[in-house]
This record gives C-alpha cells, structure tokens and sequence, in this order.
C-alpha cells in the first residue's frame, strides 16, 4: 500500500487537475444529456399545442397553428375534468396545509411518546405505492357504502400528501432558533402573539413550499384518483381514457399551461426563499 | 397543557392518516376474503382459497412486475449516481437551480408525459421514421409495445426519485473528509470507493426503496408504452377493481403485494430509520 501511494504522490499534481477537470467536464455533459431526456416529452407536448393536425390523433407534424388555443373549450367533457382537478387540488391543498403544518409543528418542537409510531406511519404513507393505497381506500368505501366521487378524491388526495407537508415544516421548525420566541416572551408577548407575530412568520417559507408540493402532487395524480373517483373525472383521468382513441391538441396546450403556472410559482418560491435567507 | 400541546396538534393529522391509510388495509383484507357479485352483493364468507387462485392464476404477473422493477432500479442507480455526484460536488451555487430543472417535468403529469413517449417512440413517429426512411433499421422496426419500452418509461418517470435521496446523501458528505482521504495518499479512486460511496450508501438505499416499490406496483407504463405480453401485477389488479368489479380477486392480489412490500418497507425502516426517505421527501 505504502509503495503505491507514495509513487502516486511524486506524479505532478499539474497531470491529475487537468485529468479531473476532463472528467468534470465529461461529467457534465452527462448531466445535461439526462436533463434533455427528462425534458424530451415535454417539449414534444409543448410543441403539438401547436400542430395543425386535421385528425383527432395528433402524432405526426402537420405544420404551425395557434387555432387550437381558439378552440381550448371544444371537448365540454374535458374542460370539466380540468376545472374538476383544479378544485380537488385546491381543496385538497388547504385542508393538507392545515393539517400537516401543525403535525410538523409537533414532530419538530416537542419530543412525545408515540413520535415514533407517527414518523412510522408517515413512512408508510410515502413508501407505499399508491395502487395498494388506492385500492384500499377502495376496499373501505365499497364496505362502507360511501359512494366514489368528488369527495373521495380530496380524501385520497389529502392522504398522500399530507406526510410530505408536515416534513417540510418540519425541517423549518427544527431550524428555528429558539431564542428568538424567548426573547419575545421576556417582553411580555403571550403564547398566542409569540406563535403569530414570531414563530409563524420564520416558518412560512416551510408551509409555501409544503402547499406547493400538496398542490403539484394533487394536479398531477392519476393512480389513487382512478380508484377513488368513481364517475368524476379529472384531467389526467381524461388523458388515460383519451390515449386509445387519439389525444387531441388541446390537452398539449391544457397541459403546457399547468406545466407553465407551476414553473412561474416553483422558479418564483426559488427566487423568494434565496431572498429570505 | 404544555404536555398536551403535541398530541392536540398531531391529532387532526394523526387520525386521518390513522382512518384513511391504517383502516383500509384492514377492510382490504376483509374483502378479500368475501365472496359474491356486484349486483347480488358481498358476503363475508373468510374463503381464503382465493389468495391461492389468484397466485397460480396470475404468478407470471407478479414475476413479471418484480423483475420489471428490479431491472428498472438498477438502471435507474446507474443513471442517477454520475448526475446526483456531480450536482452534490461540482455543481456550486448553481445547486438548487439543478435540483429545480430535476424537479420541473413533475409539473406535468404523468401521464401526459407517458403519452408523449407514446407518441415520440410509435412506429411511424418522430424518432423512428427517419431512421425506417434512411435504411437504418428495418421496416418492421418497433419499440412500442415492448419490454425495453415498459422498462425504458419506468426509469423515465422515477428517475428523479433516485437522484434525489442519493443527492441528499452525498451533499452532507464533508469536502473536507474526502480532501483529508487525498492528503493522506489515497488516489482519487480510493477516496471515492474508500470514502465517498459508503458515506453515500444511504441515499443509495432511500432511492431503491423510493423507486422499486412503485415501480413494481405501477400499471400506467405498461399500460401505456407495453403491449399484451408486458402486462403487470397493477394492470390485473386495476382491471380487477374498476372493469371486472370482482373484488376479492382484486383485494386479495393487492393485498399480497401490499404484504411483500410492507415486509421490505418495514425491514427497511427498522434497519435504516427512516430519515433518510422522509429528508429526501422534505426536498
């Protein structure tokens, strides 16, 4: 070991570098070769938004249009899904906001008994796939004779995102420093301004980035939707339904508009949270 | 009330996840082992012959899932580790804007950017037509409908599933540990395979845990880019469910899948914690 080791140290350090920076840049291209494939579909979808196709299967380039954004309303059927997905993942973020800041304001600040049983169960939530999570709920509601519609779907949605928002506060709780309540508690603020004029304010960042997350997750989901919707249908539900007969270009433009609203607020939240610290 | 404080923040919580995720396994069970119809109903009749039935009946699909996933994993480490390495150590201030363009096409949905595959890899579609035009490969020439391309939009959409856990991992290992490492005359390879890689193992296994178990359960990819030969355990259990209504089939297949991941979920928690997953999730 020693004979190798010193024979590699009396190589001129120059050779290494320039051997390191090569691979650095090697490296590189790789990065960026995965983030072109990661972005490959999305271009395509981007770019058949504006495909002048004259079938309903949109697969082939037909030449430039913008008529479709004209024509965004021509499936009454899939506008609705989307106003529909657009409400359950509203509703669904508020009430997961709710709910997970406060169990991440527990895990984060106290220590209790039954801790962790709930980081288990927590765990739990996120490891497990969503087909056995929907099929389960499934498995409830059918016993339960509780009718599959819009409610159930915010139930769900609100299931699966919830340990990803009481994480995120989480982190930012653990993060606090705790002299800063004290010292608002030396001079004289009660529990209750201390949590609203102090604590609140330093964990915000936390609960944006938690809402955001719930909000994406909800938009975006498929599996858990497909088994907990029963008739209501959502935008991506539409899409599934839509792949065997022809997807036609206003789901490309529909789709470009969430992906664009969701990169304008997560380049947005970036921007803001490097601001704060 | 100080010592109160806890239980009443996680209670709203608590139950939730206690009533809509701990609960319906338990009436998963129950109705697998129901017999009857949906227009005559279900009786609890505890036939458990149908956890038997379903197995010989569908073992090919189980097998099938897990090798699909267990391919897709290891694909998905060795595409992920590089990319994850380079963002942690060479990516400088630029880190998080690498982490966000990671991040981003999880603004569209999954399936939406399945179907894109769908259209991009078709017979006559952009990527093959040229290449069938040119002479390249043969005229017959598919990807669809195979197992490369099942596999293929596994990895796509769980890639940055891996990349992230093992980012974390790596991102807290010391620079100062590895430049330590180089001073005492370990080459650059040694520093990373001595050093590096055992400190980024964790994240290593967060990102198998997070990958392989949807993986293995997913149907959308099979559904979407497989043909009639790729079918997976989640195609059979969805079809089950929501187009042959035959409930104890379809709970008692799911529920064995839910058991094996549980054990390997659990096994998991109990031999690594389960930190790891729940910071990379905090991303």
């Amino acid at each position: 070991m020693s004979t190798v080791t010193t024979q590699r140290a009396t190589e001129p350090a120059k050779r290494v570098r320039g051997r390191s920076r090569l691979g650095d840049r090697l490296l590189k291209g790789y990065v960026w070769l995965i983030l072109a494939w990661l972005f490959l579909p999305i271009v395509v979808m981007v770019v058949f938004g504006f495909n002048d196709t004259q079938s309903k299967s949109n697969v082939t380039w037909q030449g430039f249009t913008l008529k479709w954004w004209g024509r965004l309303g021509d499936y009454p059927d899939l506008t609705e899904a989307v106003l529909n997905s657009i409400q359950i993942a509203v509703l669904a973020t508020v009430i997961t906001t709710l709910l997970g800041t406060l169990m991440g304001l527990a895990l984060g600040r106290y220590r209790f008994r039954g801790q962790g049983a709930t980081n288990l169960v927590m765990f739990a939530a996120i490891a497990s796939p969503e087909l056995v999570m929907g099929a389960s709920l499934l498995s409830l509601f059918i016993s339960s004779g509780v009718q599959t519609g819009f409610a159930t779907v915010v139930i769900a949605h609100v299931l699966f995102s919830l340990s990803f928002v009481a994480i995120t506060v989480r982190a930012r709780v653990i993060g606090l420093d705790p002299s800063i309540e004290e010292a608002a508690r030396d001079l004289g603020a009660s529990t209750w301004v201390t949590f609203w004029r102090v604590t609140f304010p330093m964990i915000l960042p936390g609960v944006v980035a938690g809402a955001l997350l719930a909000f994406a997750l909800s938009i975006d989901d498929f599996v858990i939707t497909q088994f907990t919707s029963g008739s209501t249908q959502t935008f991506p539900l539409w899409i599934w339904g839509a792949t065997r007969i022809g997807v036609p270009p206003q789901v490309n433009i529909l789709g470009t508009l969430i992906f664009a609203v969701g990169v304008a607020i997560a380049v947005f939240n970036t921007v803001l949270s490097r601001r704060r610290t | 009330m100080k010592r109160l404080a806890p239980y009443l923040l996680i209670l709203p919580g608590g139950l939730w996840l206690a009533i809509f995720l701990v609960v319906p396994m338990v009436f998963m069970a129950s109705v697998s082992t129901q017999e009857g119809d949906v227009v005559n109903g279900f009786v609890q009749t505890f036939n458990f012959s149908v956890y038997g039935d379903a197995l010989v009946q569908y073992r090919t699909q189980f097998l099938r899932s897990a090798g699909y996933g267990l391919v897709a994993t290891v694909v998905s480490i060795a595409l992920a580790y590089p990319m994850a390495y380079w963002i942690a150590f060479k990516g400088g201030p630029r880190k998080s804007t690498y982490l966000l363009l990671v991040l981003l096409p999880f603004f569209v949905s999954f399936v939406l950017r399945t179907v894109s595959w769908k259209f991009l890899l078709a017979d006559d579609g952009m990527l093959l037509s040229p290449l069938k035009s040119i002479g390249l490969v043969p005229g017959d020439f598919h990807v669809l409908q195979t197992t490369a391309a099942v596999i293929g939009g596994l990895v796509y959409n769980y890639l940055p599933f891996m990349i992230l856990p093992i980012y974390v991992a790596l991102e807290r290992v010391d620079p100062r540990v590895v430049e330590a490492a180089q001073d005492l005359y370990a080459a650059r390879r040694e520093a990373f395979t001595k050093v590096v890689l055992p400190l980024s193992l964790p994240g290593v296994f967060a990102g198998v845990l997070m990958t392989f178990v949807p993986m293995t359960a997913d149907y959308v990819n099979a559904g979407i880019l497989g043909g009639p030969e790729n079918t997976m355990i989640g195609n059979i259990i969805q079809t089950e469910y929501l187009v042959n209504n035959d409930y104890p089939t379809a709970a008692a297949l799911s529920f064995t899948l839910m058991a094996a991941m549980l054990v390997g979920i659990f096994a998991y928690a109990k031999a690594l914690g389960t930190e790891n997953v729940l910071e990379a999730a905090a991303r």
